[in-house]
């Protein structure tokens, strides 16, 4: 038994080391370290450079243009990324519609979209969430109908994150309205320039345009945009959301935020000493870091455990549970180090292309922002509670 | 990174799991509990005969050699069965502090004994006044002819009362340095009161007045036991985050079973999701538990350094919350009959809460760390 990283991995994370710290620009990592928003073109700069690299599809198969690196690797790429300051990863195209493609998809599909999402030529949105069907997913009634070549496709789907920027869209449609919730249900690949798509804007909590509402009116798509079979869509849907949940603790994202908890705790002042000098704030970062490690060594378990052969279960579930209330936690103690600091709401001071002075600090605008933002990582992907019944279900047996 | 056993310690764990799971029901430990000894003698010596009290002592002195991760192994069994025996105070902690401080004829004379499970050892570090911290001590050593006279008093020297010596430690007259000594219990001067705990193991106070100790008879040098008193500490406190690992395993397993079996409102109550959350969170708090469990495991015998004891604090603090939490938790599931002193539960759920007030609870452990923490070198 031993946790440590062989001296491969080791190399290898000092070969990521060294390429982040020539090739990530430092103004994208200054403004992923004061939490400011981030620009289409900000995201894009960045996949260019990766992509590259190779680095960009580092869940696909190599003989698609992925990188072949083990769990262990990704994980360490993760982590140094976010260690960095590199802008995350829009996970929709790459890392989630990819592999579904990857796995289920045709031949032609396959030649088609996966250089596209290499090169950054297409951005895709996810349409899975709808207003009648967010934890009970399969209750979605967006209809997709077949009239000849096409399928014909009414309905809304919400929450589409970054959907403003998207050219395409995945979609979960109900294409067998008789037959039973999750078997009627079909994946398709949707245009957005097709006629009859609208989207608009929802406005969050915290004053950001991140996600979206999408509405079809009669959009014609072709079927030859069907992954898999027509009313085997869950399937996909299934595969995809493991997918999307691996990856959900988190660790780096969490330990770099930590390192700026304590920059910022070293950098405000309480009775004229550092904040990080009082004995009991001191206290609540060393009992978050402390949880943050014990959560990260399930993840190297989890992580070693998948290198073996073995296929993380349902303990993705407790992870994304454990991942998301630690990193809620440091944007909670990162808005209460700042005490009043926190209070004004400088929207202009976040965004992407902001470059004069701060009213207060350039760390001080966003922490109260980001800890609202950040209740959606227990509501997404499958939420807290909807994780636990999974537990209770697949791993306790009740 | 590897997280397997390998065939010998795959094999260590299966044999003390049996031998736990053979001698160790419940109604035998409640048996053992009420002897006058506080614990199995008869099942103390299977462990000897097996080679299970040699595992933690060093193999110069006749014992297995064994890592953290073989003395993690050996708890969690121990910890599963509840056992009474001083196993961790005596061949991990004590073991460890006679091996770390004592003079090679020291170690020749006591290590192959005790590996050899004929002695038990035990440490008086706590007092009165001391609340884990092994160098605020009162206790103290008046010089005298060829050597010292003991004054002061010891409190819950676990496993003390069946000891053939005790780690005493105490400070020269008029100086700071923490020294440990070797003392005979019967020796002319010690009073000993012996008790059980509330969690079962049995201990004594010691009352020391004027208690001679020859030169020979201390561990190290004058004044320098700190150190090893703190780093054995942490091994002892690694091995005992796998003694509550055995036990949250096993309390989870009966809250579980309880669930699936106890009707009310015509259906199990495990249907119910507000208990079945609560169990999904007792299962996340004990992987948390495991995954600390195995890092200080792996990390109990590393060289002194910042980044091991932020760990094995780490560890200790994660552990005694895991605990708490899951003893809690199955008391309330259980209901009434968790509350029982004839259910094997409670006692899990005592050995669980208070397995804390040994080397440092989670209240301790945290201002350990926020002392050490680690901070970036630029300010925001």
């Amino acid at each position: 038994m031993n946790i440590h990283f062989t001296p491969e991995e080791q190399a290898f994370r000092q070969e990521v080391q060294a390429f982040l710290r020539s090739n990530l620009p430092d103004d994208l990592a200054r403004k992923v370290r004061l939490g400011r928003r981030l620009a289409k073109s900000d995201h894009q700069r960045w996949q260019k450079i990766l992509s590259q690299q190779g680095w960009y599809a580092v869940n696909w198969p190599v003989e698609h243009g992925g990188t072949g690196w083990s769990v262990v690797q990704k994980h360490i790429f993760d982590e140094e990324c976010a260690a960095a300051g590199a802008p995350r990863i829009v996970s929709f195209g790459v890392n989630m519609v990819a592999p579904v493609i990857i796995r289920f998809g045709t031949p032609a599909q396959k030649d088609y979209y996966l250089p596209r999402i290499l090169s950054g030529e297409d951005w895709w949105c996810q349409g899975y969430s709808e207003p009648g069907a967010g934890s009970d997913l399969a209750s979605l009634k967006t209809r997709a109908h077949r009239d000849g070549d096409h399928y014909v496709v009414n309905g809304q789907k919400t929450w589409t994150t970054l959907g403003q920027h998207a050219n395409r869209i995945f979609c979960l449609v109900r294409t067998d309205p008789g037959a039973k919730k999750q078997e009627g249900i079909s994946f398709l690949l949707i245009d957005m320039d097709t006629p009859g798509i609208t989207v608009r804007p929802i406005i969050t909590l915290d004053g950001e345009h991140e996600v979206n509402e999408v509405f079809f009116d009669n959009v014609r798509v072709p079927v030859e945009n069907l992954v898999g079979e027509e009313n085997r869509g869950w399937t996909c849907a299934k595969y995809l959301l493991t997918h999307e949940r691996t990856g959900q603790a988190g660790i780096g994202l969490s330990k770099a935020a930590l390192e700026q908890l304590k920059r910022i705790a070293m950098a405000e002042t309480v009775r004229g000493r550092p904040l990080i000098e009082d004995p009991m704030f001191r206290a609540r970062i060393a009992e978050v870091e402390m949880r943050l490690m014990a959560v990260e060594m399930s993840t190297l378990r989890i992580l070693a455990a998948t290198r073996d052969g073995g296929v993380p279960g349902a303990e993705s579930s407790l992870l994304k549970i454990q991942g998301s209330e630690i990193r809620q936690a440091i944007t909670n103690l990162m808005r209460k180090a700042l005490g009043p600091n926190a209070l004004p709401f400088l929207e202009h001071e976040l965004e992407p292309d902001f470059d004069g002075d701060p009213l207060y600090q350039d760390y001080s605008a966003a922490p109260a922002s980001q800890y609202f933002n950040m209740r959606k990582l227990s509501i997404y992907g499958g939420s807290n509670e909807i994780q636990k019944n999974i537990i209770a279900k697949m791993v306790l047996e009740l | 990174m590897d997280f397997n056993l390998n065939e010998e310690q795959q094999m260590l764990a299966d044999t003390v799991q049996r031998m736990v799971r053979d001698q160790y029901s419940f109604e035998k430990r409640e048996g053992y509990y009420r002897s006058s000894d506080g614990f199995s003698p008869e099942f103390w010596q299977q462990l000897s005969e097996l080679g299970i009290t040699s595992v933690p002592v060093g193999a110069d002195y006749e014992g297995f050699g064994g890592s953290g991760v073989e003395n993690m192994l050996v708890m969690t069994e121990l910890g599963r069965g509840l056992c009474l025996e001083p196993f961790l105070h005596s061949q991990i902690y004590a073991a460890g502090l006679v091996e770390q401080l004592g003079s090679s004829e020291q170690r020749r004379s006591l290590l192959p004994k005790v590996a050899a499970g004929e002695w038990r050892l035990a440490v008086a570090d706590e007092e009165p006044g001391s609340h884990y911290d092994p160098e605020s001590i009162a206790c103290m050593a008046i010089p005298c002819d060829r050597g010292w006279r003991l004054e002061g008093s010891k409190r819950v020297v676990i496993g003390g009362d069946s000891a053939k010596f005790i780690l005493v430690s105490a400070k020269i007259q008029d100086t700071d340095g923490v020294s440990v000594f070797l003392i005979d219990p019967e020796a002319d001067g010690v009073t000993s009161q012996s008790y059980p705990c509330i969690d079962g193991p049995r201990a004594c106070d010691l009352a020391l007045n004027g208690v001679y100790v020859e030169c020979d008879d201390l561990l190290g040098a004058p004044g320098k036991a700190a150190p090893a008193l703190i780093y054995q500490r942490g091994r002892a406190g690694a091995a005992q985050c796998a003694e509550a690992l055995g036990n949250m395993e096993e309390a989870f397993r009966l809250t579980l079973d309880y669930l699936k079996t106890r009707q009310q409102f015509g259906a199990p109550i495990g249907r119910f999701q507000s208990l079945q959350h609560r169990m999904a969170d007792m299962r996340g708090e004990l992987e948390l538990a495991r995954s600390m469990v195995i890092l200080a495991a792996c990390v109990a015998d590393d060289p002194v350094s910042d980044e091991r004891s932020r760990q094995l604090s780490a560890a200790k603090f994660v552990v005694a919350r895991a605990s708490q939490f899951i003893a809690e938790q199955a008391i309330q599931l259980h209901g009434g009959i968790g509350m029982t002193w004839e259910y094997s539960l409670a006692h899990h759920a005592k050995r669980l809460v208070m397995l804390a007030h040994q080397f440092g609870d989670d209240d301790f452990h945290l201002a350990q760390y926020s002392a050490l923490l680690d901070l970036p070198r630029q300010v925001a």
